[in-house]
């Protein structure tokens, strides 16, 4: 026997998975780079939440083409890579479709099957979403934020699928054992005549060559998804999983800034007396986020999640109304920056340096922050549970306490607030006067 | 025709030493705004003629503290906040109603957590159960017909899924209720929110409202109704920049239904 082909397997699936795992641990490493919450609440919710959404795709369709579509994607996906579990089970021991000796034969072609037909269906798919992004250029995907990088990788993961498809069937076409068998090659029976013009010897290069190909591509694909939009499909989950239970329109209380203003109301706290418990009594750092770091991880789990799909900046209203702003652009850059901290500090032993950049200005303006309405359209439209809407605030809270950073008329309003209780410059001694008008 | 309405303070009831069953947070929209001022009035009519035993703080109220909050001016939010929960808490009040989503959100959803914690109803959703009880009768007569098209206000339909109770009310009125192209969760804001009420819009090709407005028009409305001072006055410029203010008039549901009364 010869163990050549079976230790080459070994390797390649070694690296394969090993750089992948290494990508993962910079993954969980970036994302822990910001504020701690406490996100333990609810689990049953939580869950429920995850198997509605990420699983059962619940708010993808409700646009139906493309949420239909994209479960045919997402199902194909899932289930014809069970096919793999055979594949790394035949390269490693280098056996031939175990699955045949293993399973009943009626079973196994119900498998490859069905393989086959959401092969074709994926196929078909990815077709119709490379038509809709690059024929019929729907406007979402055409947005000043979708050039360069996020269009091509948006492209390149439609291909990767074609060729993935394809490879998987013509591996089964080509694979003359199989076809005699005349049972689950369902697809497969009508690429095979193609073939039949070559010797059975380069036939069985052919369906060789194909299956390594498969099984090299995966990998491939495995290790692309770190840096690109593709990341959704395993991140989804966690993320969904995280995404915010409270009413949409309810802001979190900033608890530092509590404890502050208790002090301030309360005449018997001794502002000067030590901390009761602790010393989480001292004031943070910094009030609100200038930078990824300020961010909720949360945040910068959402920011990785992001699929780049442009549902929530087609229903923000700023952007219709020809605005900078765009949500999806908000979670781009967020990434973007986040994955510069991140190679800042490969870069580094360990340890940020201070690179003079950080998000607000070098990524997000303060146009786009303060063309924001709070609407909270694109939360609702994501389909994987991402907030754009909680940055926003975050880095309005820095620009206001901070920086006393915000537009005049907002300073002049919140003025009237603090002193006459109202936007407006009104006595507050006249806040009953229409009664009587 | 003012003149016989009854708007008793919390403090006159304090002095008798009773208690309201609600009370109704007026909001400075509703307090200052003169366009706003007609729906608090509209809306205490209707209390008046259900006999509910309200009360208001008067001057006593204070600016929520949602603009600044949306602003990003968290110390200015939780000063108004802690403020107003404190004279809410002297009171002891158990439940508010409030013809301004903001303000109900804000005290529904942010109060809590600072130590307020109260029932908090929208107008719309307290006029309904008024309705439901029978201590209020709507009937059709005026608007018996009429297109009518419904603005769901951010911080009431997205932020609090509430989204049935203003429909309910305008098809108790017999009223043809069309649906814009954006409604419900997928409302389109008016523009207001997130304290753009108090500025001037970035640069763009269109304002929010306009836009909105023109959705509104496309379903050719008699009346938009709104659910919000802020969505109100945002409304109400939209339809004037289309030149539309003599075909189509943009009402709060409080209005609409004290109206049919001849309130
Ligand atoms: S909340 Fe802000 S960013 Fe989100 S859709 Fe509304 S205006 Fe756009
Ligand atoms: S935030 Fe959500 S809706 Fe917006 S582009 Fe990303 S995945 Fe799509």
């Amino acid at each position: 026997m010869n163990y050549i082909a079976n230790i080459i397997f070994i390797v390649i699936l070694t690296f394969g998975i090993g750089f992948f795992v290494k990508n993962v641990k910079k993954l969980f490493r970036n994302i822990k780079l910001g504020q701690d919450v406490d996100v333990s609440d609810n689990k049953s919710q939580r869950l429920k939440n995850m198997a509605l959404i990420a699983l059962g795709q619940s708010k993808m369709v409700r646009r139906p083409i493309a949420g239909f579509l994209h479960v045919i994607v997402y199902v194909g996906f899932i289930i014809i890579n069970i096919e793999v579990l055979e594949i790394i089970i035949d390269g490693v021991f280098g056996t031939h479709r175990i699955g045949l000796t293993v399973l009943p034969i009626s079973l196994y072609s119900f498998l490859i099957g069905s393989f086959e037909v959401l092969a074709a269906l994926v196929f078909i798919s990815v077709i119709l979403f490379w038509i809709r992004r690059n024929i019929m250029k729907l406007k979402r995907f055409w947005k000043s934020e979708m050039t360069s990088w996020p269009k091509n990788d948006a492209n390149y993961i439609l291909y990767f699928e074609m060729v993935l498809m394809t490879l998987f069937l013509v591996m089964n076409a080509t694979d003359i054992h199989f076809q005699d068998m005349n049972s689950g090659n369902i697809v497969s029976q009508y690429i095979a005549p193609l073939f039949s013009g070559l010797s059975e010897n380069a036939i069985h290069i052919i369906e060789r060559g194909a299956w390594w190909a498969h099984i090299v591509g995966i990998l491939i694909f495995l290790n692309y998804l770190y840096y690109s939009k593709h990341l959704h499909i395993l991140l989804a989950f966690p993320n969904t999983y995280y995404g915010k239970l409270t009413p949409k329109g309810q802001f979190n209380n900033v608890e530092a800034v509590t404890k502050e203003v208790k002090m301030m109301m309360d005449p018997n706290i001794d502002p000067f007396a030590a901390p009761a418990e602790g010393t989480e009594g001292e004031m943070p750092a910094k009030f609100g986020a200038s930078d990824v770091q300020d961010l909720s991880w949360v945040s910068l789990l959402n920011a990785y999640t992001c699929t780049e799909c442009g549902r929530c900046t087609s229903e923000c209203p700023a952007n219709q109304t020809g605005k900078k702003l765009s949500p999806r652009k908000i979670m781009m850059d967020t990434r973007d920056r986040l994955e510069e901290v991140g190679k800042n500090i490969d870069a580094n032993k360990g340890e940020f340096k201070e690179d003079g950049k950080q998000l607000l200005d070098n990524y997000i303006t303060r146009e786009e922050l303060w063309a924001c309405t709070s609407c909270n359209a694109c939360v609702e439209a994501c389909p994987v549970s991402i907030d754009p809407l909680s940055i926003i605030m975050e880095m309005r809270r820095y620009l206001v306490m901070e920086q006393s950073a915000a537009p005049v008329e907002l300073n002049n309003m919140m003025t009237n607030i603090e002193n006459n209780g109202a936007p407006w410059p009104y006595n507050q001694m006249d806040r009953l006067n229409w009664k009587n008008e | 025709m003012s003149e016989t309405i009854k708007v008793p303070t919390m403090a006159e009831y304090m002095a008798q030493g009773k208690q309201p069953e609600v009370l109704f947070w007026v909001g400075c929209a509703g307090s200052f705004d003169d366009r706003a001022k007609k729906i608090t009035k509209a809306f205490v009519k209707l209390l008046n003629r259900a006999n509910v035993e309200f009360a208001v703080l008067g001057t006593e109220e204070s600016c929520t503290g949602d603009p600044a909050k949306r602003s990003g001016n968290e110390f200015l939010f939780q000063m108004q906040a802690v403020t107003n929960i404190e004279v809410l808490n002297a009171y002891e009040v158990k439940k508010i109603v409030t013809a301004c989503p903001h303000c109900f959100n804000t005290i529904k959803n942010e109060y809590p957590e600072l130590g307020g914690n109260y029932e908090v109803m929208h107008h719309t959703q307290f006029l309904k159960t008024l309705l439901d009880e029978g201590r209020l009768t709507i009937e059709g007569g005026k608007f018996k017909g009429k297109r009518i098209t419904f603005h769901d206000p951010c911080y009431l339909g997205r932020a609090n899924n509430v989204y049935e109770a203003p429909r309910e009310l305008i098809q108790k009125l017999e009223a043809e209720l069309v649906e814009m192209k954006n409604c419900r969760r997928n409302g389109l804001c008016c523009g207001a929110g997130g304290a753009q009420m108090f500025k001037e819009p970035e640069k763009g090709d269109k304002d929010v409202n306009v836009e909105r407005t023109e959705q509104a028009l496309d379903v050719k409305p008699e009346i938009i109704a709104a659910g919000c001072p802020f969505c109100n006055t945002m409304m109400t410029d939209g339809v004037k920049a289309k030149e539309k203010e003599s075909d189509v008039a943009v009402m709060d549901i409080a209005e609409l239904i004290a109206n049919a009364q001849d309130l």
